[in-house]
């Protein structure tokens, strides 16, 4: 019975969380709906359905986090640290950015729709094969460049270099590649960086640098831990400027 | 209620094909590379099928729930017989838009509050300070950076401004910021950029891009409708930066005052 009023407690407290994280949304959809546009509600009962869902969902997430994701990334990264061959961690990154990108569905959507702008740019021809073939290309692009990101990320962490100059060198590539690329893929390319982080990579990978720099000596999970994902949105952009050019 | 059922059984099949590959490649590496069995794997297979339940429901609320709002809230909006002024004239004014400005910062603001890459940093960035990063702290941080930076995104795109410019003044501005943050925070400043742009925010904010890009003479959506995502991963590093440097400052302010409080008890 304790045990029982234990986990009652938690998902209580999991629940509530979850409502307050949400109530902002509601809040502004409420003041816009009722102020500023002035029209009720459609489908309240939907709407309010929808958002029990959502409550439940980001309590089972955060749960979920907490047994499997982080526990898994962290165990990985002491297994590959006490292991010590730098060779298997860095396919090990490769394959973990580049797999988890590839079919990330914000990617698929975002590189068709780039396909779409670049037909219209006059840059491809605008039949089905042309699209679609670089649509694909692009999102071959964008997964090898978190894969090599994160093969970069995890180096860094190795070697212990200071982030601000590896992240400064990349804002530098972003912005000579800017000048050479065509402009239509610019505004897809500044894009793609935030929408390739999806919400089950973002916690394994955050767990995978915290758990390397707690392992290896002289590394500071704080310091050294942090900083995968920032390369991983980061790199896209350089790529698929390049892939602009060459393509 | 069966469609709702449906509709969840649906969604939960396509995030187990979204989680397969990566599941593939842990297990890969568990198995042939690191060859034990990591501890508690009882545990961690429920969190992840906790994760994958979570994640089904979360989605399926939003399509339902936000989603369609969103959509609509922004083509009303936008809607150039809501805007009023020159906007019925086919012409543009940047200042007739002002509610759409508000908008993109509140929307921003909230969306990011419920994302769930941006917690799951957040909790582990409070685990590993020992507490001195507060994860709500943070995170409202990451949204009020979102907030100016959607809001800001939206000016660019009444404007017909090029993308560029904000950007490479935006990294100026980080850079600058870095000189002078404390070695603590500046990875974990650059990791929030990335985490901001997720489930939520995406959706929302590319329906406000491409509303505003469809209905504003002169910009085509295509073109013009990208970029607020770009604004939305940048602010927020400048954000945290900021929000760093303030807690050192409200803490140095707080340790000199003790001080001299104790000097006031002990002449």
């Amino acid at each position: 019975m304790g045990e029982f009023l234990k986990i009652a407690k938690g998902l209580a407290h999991l629940l509530m969380e979850a409502a307050r994280d949400l109530l902002p949304i509601v809040l502004v959809i409420a003041f816009f709906q009722a102020v500023v546009i002035r029209q009720p509600f459609p489908n309240l009962t939907e709407i309010l359905v929808g958002t029990m869902l959502v409550i439940l969902g980001l309590a089972f997430f955060v749960r979920g986090l907490e047994m499997g994701l982080f526990p898994l990334g962290e165990s990985m990264a002491q297994a590959f640290a006490r292991k010590g061959s730098v060779m298997w961690l860095m396919v090990f990154a490769f394959a973990l950015g580049f797999g988890t990108t590839v079919a990330e569905p914000a990617l698929i959507a975002v590189a068709a729709e780039a396909s779409k702008t670049v037909a219209e740019g006059g840059l491809i021809a605008s039949d089905e094969e042309a699209l679609d073939d670089y649509a694909y290309g692009l999102r071959m692009t964008v997964a090898l460049s978190v894969g090599f990101a994160i093969v970069i990320g995890v180096l860094r962490i190795i070697k212990g270099w200071p982030i601000q100059w590896v992240i400064i060198a990349g804002y530098m590539g972003v912005v000579v590649l800017t000048f050479f690329a065509p402009p239509e893929i610019v505004g897809i390319a500044y894009d793609s960086g935030g929408v390739t982080t999806s919400t089950i990579t973002v916690p394994l990978v955050t767990a995978l640098g915290v758990g390397l720099a707690t392992s290896i000596r002289g590394r500071n999970p704080m310091t050294d831990g942090f900083g995968l994902i920032a390369f991983a949105s980061l790199t896209p952009m350089m790529f698929v400027m390049i892939y602009g050019m060459v393509y | 209620m069966a469609d709702l059922l449906m509709h969840i059984l649906m969604t939960g099949w396509a995030t187990v094909f979204d989680v397969v590959p990566i599941a593939a490649i842990l297990m890969f590496f568990q198995v042939v590379v690191i060859r034990k069995v990591p501890p508690n794997p009882k545990r961690i297979a429920v969190g992840f099928l906790y994760v994958l339940i979570g994640l089904t429901l979360f989605l399926v609320g939003l399509e339902m729930a936000l989603f369609p709002v969103g959509d609509t809230m922004a083509s009303q909006l936008t809607d150039p017989a809501f805007i009023g002024g020159d906007a019925l004239k086919g012409m543009v004014n940047w200042t007739d838009y002002t509610w759409v400005y508000i908008f993109a910062a509140a929307i921003g603001f909230a969306t990011t509050v419920a994302e769930p890459s941006l917690i799951a940093v957040a909790i582990k960035a409070e685990q590993i300070s020992g507490g001195a990063i507060k994860a709500w702290g943070l995170r409202i941080a990451v949204a009020i950076g979102v907030a100016v930076g959607v809001s800001l995104g939206a000016y660019r795109i009444v404007s017909g401004t090029p993308l560029h410019w904000y950007i490479i003044a935006g990294y100026v501005v980080v850079i600058i910021q870095t000189i002078w943050a404390s070695k603590f925070i500046v990875a974990l400043a650059y990791d929030s950029g990335g985490v901001t742009t997720s489930t939520v925010t995406v959706p929302v904010v590319t329906a406000l891009g491409l509303g505003l890009a469809s209905t504003i003479p002169g910009r085509s959506p295509l073109l013009d409708g990208f970029g607020l995502i770009a604004f939305a991963s940048l602010f927020p590093i400048m954000a945290v930066l900021a929000y760093s440097k303030l807690a050192e400052w409200v803490q140095a302010r707080e340790h000199k005052k003790a001080q001299e409080g104790e000097k006031e008890t002990n002449p």
